[in-house]
């Protein structure tokens, strides 16, 4: 099968729903002639027109809040907001409006828009380019949360984020918008709700939600040279949340580690983490662990920036102790 | 009174009479339902600023799209909503516009054009400017209307969207409905400069208005939505208003920021309603008897339509955890 690059699975995403659906527009800073910094949406204006591809003044409440009552009124925004770190400037027009439009008219009012971000440290683009700030958009009803993993996640996720007519944050990786993977040249979608279970075990359940699902792969190598057997799941969406599937794996291992490069106080690492330790309780051997992003501002030096995401030698070794059966205090 | 639109005939001059007294008698139940603790929470009364909504929403078909205020009954009155699901909603109840869902600061009424109250101040700017968005990607030759008070000015978002507005050229009229206060702070000392002058430095065309004359609204507004239909737009108005009631209804002791006799003053020389009755008197259009009527019916749909949302059901509880997502029955379940 052919291989391409988490950019171009975008891309193609994007391009794909704007043929099927002539509502579809995407609006944003540089979305036009120059692509994106990031180049993803490069040839789209070419396509498709300035009339659909739209760039705006460096306006993000603005342009947000535009496309807000633009998916109320009959089409389908794709936001394309230049880094995740930005979601701080639209939490109103994305919060107070997109997410509550749907409850507050009782289901009269629709608000069919996706805003695609990023997140991801270790780009060297210090405290205010770096964040991973799913957890905040997670936490308010009414917007849907998706966290593609690889290039074929993320167009199948992409596609049905488009399709939703609920507003829609979609999280791609900043840092892996060059790495290949195999996606079919026939269509496809990847429902929301349903997570993936991308190597089973028995000994040890990895969660890992975007960059942090490459990690746990690597790190149930390392275990797996060591005799332990571990099981890694992506969940793709925060909301909805396949609980089940993470539950079923947890009481089938007994034990279970959330990895997650958002920080780790009071985020996503700490919700699926309470939910398997409310609802697998009996079957475990061993605490939940916690391991999200150091609870500090992502600092620039590369000798520092580095020690504040989990790695996969952090997450083999924490799993390695639980299942010697160590007591292991998630930093 | 400015001189009517030319193609307005005496059924529209009483249409608009009775939306002005529509408004007035919505407002007057509100205010009584909380003052006797019938109504869950507080609302903001739209009283005096009749001549505003009425006079904008009569040059707009129900095509036309508008977004509103936390001080927003008035707008969907003039939009073209019912008594009844708005008493309700007002009331949390199952009939109401929103199921109870968003009560007096977020009603909405999609069937009309009305995609809602908007609780934070200026939060509705980039809703309306998105929907003229629409209007012109899709080739429509809608309208939108973004209502909004003196105070919202004072909000950033508004200068982005105005920005884009102006840059796409946008079927969007910015109605800034002053009227005199931001909460319980005069205008000028929140407001440096003029505020047309705000909309001028995007190259936008604004326009001041007497926003008590129910006839120089609409005819501006006539014209204004009219170009705005052809690609003429966006535009910017000012309307010199006046809110009878304090903030909210249950700033009542408002001394400290606003003397009484200004509030008398504006109610007997410059209310609206009162200044379109004479002016329909002295034209001939309809007799003080006929308006009188006019009065008098609407006063007995309110009532009737009050009485029917105290008696009306609550939502069921399973209600609580529906319309999170449109796809998810029970976001709970």
């Amino acid at each position: 099968m052919r291989q391409i690059t988490l950019a171009k699975a975008v891309n193609e995403a994007i391009a794909e729903e704007m043929r099927r659906d002539p509502s579809v527009f995407v609006i944003g800073e540089d979305v036009a002639e120059a692509g994106t910094p990031f180049k993803v949406l490069s040839g789209l204006v070419e396509e498709f027109g300035t009339g659909r591809v739209v760039d705006t003044p460096i306006s993000e409440p603005g342009f947000m809040g535009l496309a807000v009552g633009a998916a109320m009124t009959g089409t389908r925004p794709v936001v394309d907001l230049m880094f995740g770190d930005f979601l701080f400037l639209v939490m109103d027009q994305l919060c107070n409006q997109a997410a509550k439009a749907h409850y507050m008219s009782g289901g009269k009012i629709s608000v069919p828009l996706v805003l695609r971000t990023n997140l991801g440290a270790t780009r060297r683009s210090a405290a205010q380019h770096s964040q991973s700030l799913h957890a905040l958009v997670a936490h308010v009803p009414g917007l849907k949360v998706a966290l593609p993993s690889s290039a074929y996640e993320a167009k199948g996720l992409m596609k049905t984020a488009i399709r939703d007519d609920n507003p829609v944050v979609i999280f791609e990786d900043k840092l892996m918008y060059q790495d290949k993977a195999e996606v079919p040249e026939e269509e496809y979608l990847i429902p929301f709700g349903v997570a993936n279970v991308l190597r089973e075990g028995g000994d040890v359940t990895l969660i890992g939600t975007s960059s942090m699902v490459q990690v746990c792969l690597a790190a149930a190598d390392l275990l797996a040279a060591d005799g332990i057997s571990a099981e890694v799941i992506d969940p793709r969406t925060l909301v909805p949340l396949d609980e089940a599937t993470l539950i079923a794996s947890a009481r089938k291992t007994g034990r279970a580690i959330v990895v997650d490069e958002g920080h780790q106080s009071y985020g996503v690492t700490a919700e699926l983490a309470a939910r398997i330790a409310e609802k697998a309780f009996y079957h475990l051997d061993a605490p939940v662990l916690r391991m999200g992003a150091m609870d500090v501002p992502v600092p620039f030096s590369p000798a520092l920036e580095d020690l504040t995401v989990p790695t996969p030698a952090a997450v083999a070794e924490a799993a390695a102790r639980i299942c010697r059966g160590e007591l292991v205090h998630a930093a | 009174m400015a001189d009517p639109t030319p193609t307005r005939n005496a059924e529209d001059y009483l249409r608009m009479y009775r939306q002005m007294v529509r408004i007035r008698a919505f407002e007057d139940q509100a205010n009584q339902l909380y003052l006797s603790a019938k109504m869950p929470g507080l609302t903001h009364m739209y009283s005096g600023e009749e001549a505003v909504a009425v006079g904008i929403c009569e040059a707009l078909e129900v095509t036309d799209r508008i977004t509103s205020t936390h001080r927003g009954h008035g707008h969907c009155v003039a939009k073209g909503a019912e008594f009844q699901a708005m008493f309700c909603e007002l009331l949390g109840k199952q009939e109401g516009y929103c199921r109870g869902k968003g009560g007096s600061m977020h009603i909405a009424d999609q069937s009309n054009g009305n995609l809602g109250a908007n609780a934070i101040v200026g939060g509705s700017m980039g809703i309306a400017t998105g929907a003229a968005f629409t209007a012109r990607m899709l080739g429509r030759d809608d309208v939108a209307v973004c209502f909004f008070g003196d105070g919202a000015t004072a909000q950033g978002l508004m200068y982005e969207v105005m920005n884009m507005a102006a840059l796409w050229s946008l079927p969007v009229i910015y109605a800034c409905e002053n009227n005199g206060y931001s909460e319980y702070t005069r205008t000028e000392e929140i407001a440096a400069g003029q505020i047309l002058d705000r909309a001028r430095a995007f190259g936008i065309e604004a326009h001041r208005v007497d926003g008590q004359d129910v006839l120089a609204v609409n005819a501006l507004a006539a014209s204004l939505v009219q170009r705005a239909r052809r690609g003429e737009g966006p535009f910017f108005i000012e309307l010199m208003t006046y809110r009878y009631h304090g903030h909210h209804v249950g700033d009542i002791n408002r001394d400290y920021y606003r003397a009484r006799d200004e509030e008398t003053l504006w109610k007997t020389e410059r209310d609206p309603i009162l200044l379109f009755r004479d002016w329909l008197t002295r034209e001939g259009v309809a007799t003080e008897d006929e308006l009188e009527a006019v009065q008098d019916e609407v006063s007995r749909d309110a009532e009737a339509a009050v009485r029917y949302a105290l008696e009306a059901a609550y939502p069921d509880p399973s209600e609580v955890d529906m319309h999170v997502y449109t796809d998810i029955p029970h976001a709970l379940a």
